[in-house]
């Protein structure tokens, strides 16, 4: 009989390594050598000043940038447990899309009714079978706290929902799919206050189901939901740290003056 | 704070009405008033033309004889005013125009917009505008003498006029319009719901299919409408390769007339004004206004339905 019942001390388990990753818009050299990690099932913040590249890093997560002529990634970001450099020219954006969601700054439901934009990533993927759709989308629903709202209407357009409800509706049509990471672009920078709460609400409780790597401009939405932020300024990664270290006791004095307000 | 710049603007002496700003605005309203109207005025003035020399036919022939008779022979002693053969060959040719039109001029707007480089894209447009632009006397004499020929190799016993040419030639002559109304809708589409789509793990085609085109259907529809009023109201390309005899068949492989083409072909003639002859031309120019109408409307009411929503 085993004598200690505790559980055993949490290994370091990192879902993805990104190594001196660095990025360029045609001669523009977005990203700078960036070495960062993405704990699994815990939410990283990226925070910084616009134009300090958070956006371009996280859109490197699912390849966004191979949609456009012109841009280069270099370094590597290892996906675990495959030990898949995601990055590699040999490997299928659309694969890695498949298994990484992303959420955008402004809801973009389809022109399709609520069921419809839950169940196309599924669709996308082939599945046809009624019983897995159905049981996906209610699952989904569920989990982005939208299901009672809209149990009974969904086949009514979703450009019906208010802009809050779309957003939890593409968090729905994210996670559908059982992504293992889910990439949030700043949720909630077009939602009133009380929408951006119930995501935040949402954002927190989906982190034991997901690892969650988010892009905010709120510092307050950082300390709030994150496990982990990073500081990014022009294109560099100046702090990486325990969301509590980053807002607390900053190493950095750049990281101090934003955080703090004296700078961004 | 900003240097203090050194060229000061004056206001105004005191705040008040403004009488010369109010008649400008007047004015400028006004015109643009006046240029609408205008459009509205003349669309009427066709309507009631047509109407009011319709009205005369129709007193020599009852409604009944227009719609039910098989045959068109206006200018023959055995005088028949049924508009069916007119109708039938115009139905013909337009949905054969419309098979070659609407599929291949969504497929290339798909294309140009979704799946072309820069490149590709910039140097296609204004070929495809030039195939808009060439006169279509030219695709009537284009279907008559070479696409006929063509087409009677494989169907030796296909008459030198016939629809079914008129119909392909006509379908080719839309096609741009068709294209570049679809490629406009589809482009128009913010990048946001493709980036969304994509994000999904979406290919280049599905994203196109399932998410750009519902997202653009009204302006989808819009262009389809167009096509199709073009292909209905089409004229010099049926006149000079269907043949100009009215025949009430359904069949593309016969000569036949449609309503534009025996408007042309009266029109030309020497018929003296006010005789009943002469007046079959608005009766015949009325049917189409009212086939045109009836496209319109269903375009209307798709477009109400399905609005642009992003």
């Amino acid at each position: 009989m085993q004598i200690n019942s505790e559980k055993p001390i949490e290994t370091i388990q990192y879902k993805s390594e990104v190594k001196n990753l660095s990025f360029y818009y045609g001669g523009f050299n977005a990203l700078k050598n960036i070495d960062m990690v993405l704990h699994d099932k815990r939410i990283t913040a990226l925070i910084g000043p616009s134009g300090c590249g958070k956006s371009t890093f996280l859109r490197c997560f699912n390849r966004m940038h191979d949609l456009y002529p012109g841009n280069r990634y270099e370094g590597e970001i290892i996906l675990h447990p495959d030990d898949v450099n995601i990055l590699a020219s040999n490997v299928d954006p659309i694969e890695v899309r498949m298994r990484i969601s992303m959420v955008f700054q402004k809801p973009n439901p389809f022109p399709k009714s609520i069921y419809e934009n839950v169940a196309y990533g599924l669709r996308v993927r082939g599945i046809k079978q009624r019983a897995v759709l159905d049981e996906k989308v209610e699952a989904a629903l569920r989990n982005s706290a939208l299901w009672d709202e809209v149990k009974d209407r969904l086949h009514h357009l979703a450009f019906n929902l208010s802009g809050g409800q779309q957003q939890r509706l593409c968090i729905a049509r994210a996670l559908a799919t059982d992504p293992e990471i889910l990439l949030f672009d700043e949720p909630t920078s077009a939602l009133d206050p009380i929408a951006t709460a119930s995501i935040e609400e949402l954002i927190t409780d989906l982190k034991n189901k997901v690892t969650i790597l988010i892009v905010t401009h709120n510092m307050q939405q950082a300390a709030r939901v994150s496990d982990y932020t990073a500081y990014m300024y022009l294109g560099e990664l100046i702090e990486f740290n325990v969301t509590d270290t980053i807002f607390i006791k900053p190493k950095n004095k750049q990281t101090e003056d934003y955080i703090t307000g004296r700078f961004g | 704070m900003a240097e203090e710049s050194r060229t000061k603007i004056t206001h105004a002496g005191k705040l008040g009405y403004s009488f010369r700003r109010h008649m400008h605005e007047r004015f400028i309203e006004t015109f643009l008033f006046l240029s609408a109207l205008l459009s509205i005025a003349i669309m009427l003035a066709i309507i009631v033309m047509l109407v009011k020399e319709s009205l005369v036919f129709f007193q020599h022939v009852s409604i009944w004889q227009f719609v039910t008779d098989t045959q068109w022979t206006p200018l023959f002693d055995d005088a028949h005013y049924g508009i069916m053969p007119l109708v039938s060959g115009t139905i013909v040719s337009s949905l054969i125009a419309l098979l070659v039109a609407l599929p291949l001029g969504t497929i290339i707007a798909i294309y140009l917009s979704e799946f072309a480089p820069f490149t590709v894209r910039e140097m296609a447009k204004p070929f495809l505008e030039l195939l808009g632009g060439v006169p279509t006397v030219v695709y009537g004499y284009f279907a008559l003498l070479f696409v006929t020929p063509l087409l009677q190799i494989i169907f030796p016993e296909l008459p030198g006029f016939n629809l079914l040419s008129a119909g392909l030639v006509m379908g080719i002559m839309i096609i741009p319009y068709v294209s570049s109304m679809t490629e406009d809708a589809m482009r128009a589409v913010p990048m946001n719901l493709r980036e969304g789509s994509y994000a999904m793990g979406a290919t280049r085609f599905q994203t196109a299919i399932r998410v750009v085109m519902p997202a653009a259907f009204s302006g989808i529809a819009a262009a389809y409408i167009l096509g199709i009023s073009r292909a209905v109201g089409e004229t010099m390309v049926v006149a000079i390769a269907a043949g100009m005899q009215p025949n009430l068949t359904w069949n593309p492989m016969e000569p036949a007339a449609t309503i534009t083409a025996y408007i042309v072909q009266v029109s030309l003639g020497d018929l003296p004004h006010g005789s009943i002859g002469y007046q079959t031309i608005f009766a015949a120019g009325l049917t189409l206004l009212l086939i045109t109408l009836l496209f319109n409307i269903i375009g209307h009411v798709l477009r109400k339905r399905y609005r642009e929503i992003y």
